[in-house]
């Protein structure tokens, strides 16, 4: 093996590099929601002693978000049904297309695979400025759906539409759920399945009873893979509807560090935000730890 | 952490399962095909004709981005085209200089971290690996605040703007390295190494003549991933811009597709996604070449030949 001090060297510039930018960043969020504000200035002062934290931020932020009674509670909870929502439209679309890519395709393999990396080299942005063209109101959508008869006059579909901004986060991000789920299906045993159906399972058997199990996890790991960035999403909510009444976690955390002297809520949301994922992400950590023990990897 | 290696795809790892003779059979079933395939073929209709709409209205005739009102070329070439407005034209330049950047400064240290927590026996990789990996599982709008108060309230010497952006940025896309490199790397043995170093390599020379060229398709896999993400971000690289001058097209494409921009903004997004398919395209043909070129000479790389070396030792012993 490598003498260890080469080996030490290596990491060397690495372990320095996220010791300051990941451990200290976070450090100096924590720092800034438990700090205070320059009187004179109006800036957020980080408080780095932990003896002088002062919790006043995180309280305040706390009860605003609090279920039923908070006065963001509602931002909160329409962010949650959002995603819920939008997850299970990833789902439903995402899993035929990573399962047809990853087990039936054959001929057609390549290029669908090719199309369908093609999202991320397009960028975001560009994939949500599309959108907003084809829904304007002189846009597409509503010359095709008035040219059907389905409607008589042109609807705004930007101005603060729940189903525009859910379809939105499902366009945005399905890309990024069945790329893990397409790599999970490729890489299971597909004997299984060979074996179910020579004892006499029939497709849609095999596929509840066999699939669709040896699936879970890559399921799973897409749903968190696209959830996270979900609760941190401002900015597929502001080009595609910009109003209050569809305001999200997100949203709320953006609009709060525009202004210096609500930064310290920005931080303190944010906190709050990274506590609330850790205990959604719990189960989903020990049981992907369960099943990583389970293959015995 | 070991199910986000799994979360990607196996090409990228170079250990793709082979195919399974029984396939055939389940591909025979025509309905299930059928059905399948309408839907898979609408999905992708979905999710790109919307980009190629876009891509149409850059040659748009008139000021609209919804309405077609005529071919034309003077988005791209006119007076107020993509390359005579400097509001999109330096926007494209910072985009593709900060991505330069990233993949320089991301790659080395990821691949570097990546051998150092793979192959260091010792306590200090779990915490180093949690650590490194951290910015993968919090969201990033999150970890853009944090780098926006270090930067402004602790770290003063590195600065909002180009500086500010690019540590964002690498700080973001370094998992993403360690990520690829490791699942590459778990399927080298080390005994490669071992022999090189008992046969007199230095340490250097065995990383850089024996475990580099092993890396070699995860190097390149990670560089096309540092290169579309740093293209592709927003979040980080908005929180740490400065001025106007650090706007990259991400941030345009926010700041004015609601408002009155012309087709103009479309053709800049334009530029961005045909440079990075070229590019990634490019990457990954070399890749493929590196891929298969190595595969020749080293068929059996998933074979661990360690129980030699130890054995031997033991033998001179």
């Amino acid at each position: 093996m490598y003498p260890r001090r080469y080996l030490a060297g290596l990491g060397l510039a690495g372990s320095i590099w996220v010791l300051l930018f990941v451990a200290m960043a976070l450090y100096a969020l924590v720092a800034i929601a438990v700090g205070g504000i320059d009187p004179i200035l109006l800036s957020p002062v980080p408080t780095w002693n932990p003896l002088h934290w002062a919790f006043g931020n995180l309280q305040s932020v706390g009860t605003a978000l609090k279920p039923f009674s908070g006065t963001d509670w509602v931002v909160f909870q329409r962010t949650c049904i959002y995603i819920a929502i939008a997850l299970v439209g990833c789902v439903l679309i995402g899993y035929p297309v990573a399962y047809y890519v990853a087990i039936r395709a054959r001929r057609t393999k390549g290029i669908v695979l090719a199309l369908f990396v093609a999202p991320f080299l397009v960028s975001y942005m560009l994939r949500m400025l599309a959108w907003v063209g084809l829904l304007a109101p002189d846009g597409w959508i509503n010359s095709a759906l008035m040219h059907l008869g389905l409607m008589g006059s042109p609807l705004n579909w930007l101005s603060g539409r729940p189903v525009v901004v859910v379809c939105a986060l499902i366009y945005g991000w399905v890309p990024y759920f069945i790329l893990p789920l397409y790599a999970s299906l490729a890489r299971f045993d597909q004997r299984y399945l060979e074996a179910s159906r020579d004892l006499g399972a029939g497709t849609w058997q095999t596929f509840v009873h066999v699939t669709l199990p040896l699936s879970r996890q890559g399921i799973y790991a897409g749903m968190v893979i696209v959830a996270l960035p979900m609760f941190g999403d401002f900015f597929t909510n502001a080009l595609v509807s910009g109003t209050s009444s569809t305001a999200m976690v997100g949203t709320l955390i953006n609009t709060y560090a525009q202004s210096q002297t609500n930064q310290t809520l920005a931080a303190a949301a944010a906190v709050w935000l990274v506590v609330f994922l850790g205990l959604l992400l719990l189960p989903y950590l020990r049981s992907s730890a369960r099943a990583t023990e389970a293959v015995g990897l | 952490m070991t199910d986000l290696v799994q979360a990607l795809p196996p090409r990228l790892l170079g250990s793709e399962p082979p195919p399974a003779p029984w396939t055939a059979r389940l591909r025979a079933r025509p309905w299930g095909g059928w059905a399948l395939g309408t839907f898979v073929v609408a999905y992708l209709i979905w999710s790109l004709a919307p980009v190629l709409i876009a891509f149409l209205f850059s040659f748009n005739a008139g000021h609209s981005r919804s309405v077609w009102q005529g071919f034309s070329t003077e988005w791209w070439t006119g007076p107020g085209s993509v390359f005579n407005n400097p509001l999109y034209f330096d926007a494209i330049l910072h985009s593709f200089l900060l991505a330069g950047i990233a993949v320089v400064v991301s790659v080395p240290l990821g691949v570097s971290l990546a051998v150092f927590l793979g192959r260091w026996r010792g306590v200090a990789t779990r915490p180093a690996s949690l650590l490194a990996t951290l910015p993968l599982v919090v969201p990033e709008l999150v970890l853009a605040l944090a780098l926006f108060f270090l930067v402004t309230k602790l770290l003063h010497f590195v600065s909002v703007g180009t500086p500010g952006q690019v540590v964002g940025q690498v700080t973001y896309i370094l998992p993403l390295v360690i990520v690829v490199t490791r699942g590459r790397l778990a399927s080298i043995p080390s005994g490669f190494e071992e022999a090189a170093l008992d046969l007199g390599a230095s340490p250097v020379g065995a990383f850089r003549l024996v475990l580099v060229p092993l890396l070699a398709p995860a190097i390149l896999a990670s560089a096309i991933v540092a290169f579309a993400v740093s293209i592709d971000d927003f979040v980080i690289t908005q929180y740490m811009s400065s001025s106007s001058s650090t706007q990259s097209v991400p941030m345009v494409i926010y700041n004015s597709t609601r408002g009155s921009a012309s087709p103009a903004l479309n053709a800049s997004a334009m530029v961005m996604a045909v440079t990075t398919i070229v590019i990634c395209g490019l990457g990954y043909l070399v890749y493929r070449a590196v891929n298969r070129r190595e595969s020749i000479v080293f068929p059996q790389a998933s074979i661990e030949p360690a129980p030699i070396g130890p054995a031997l030792r033991e033998g001179m012993v």
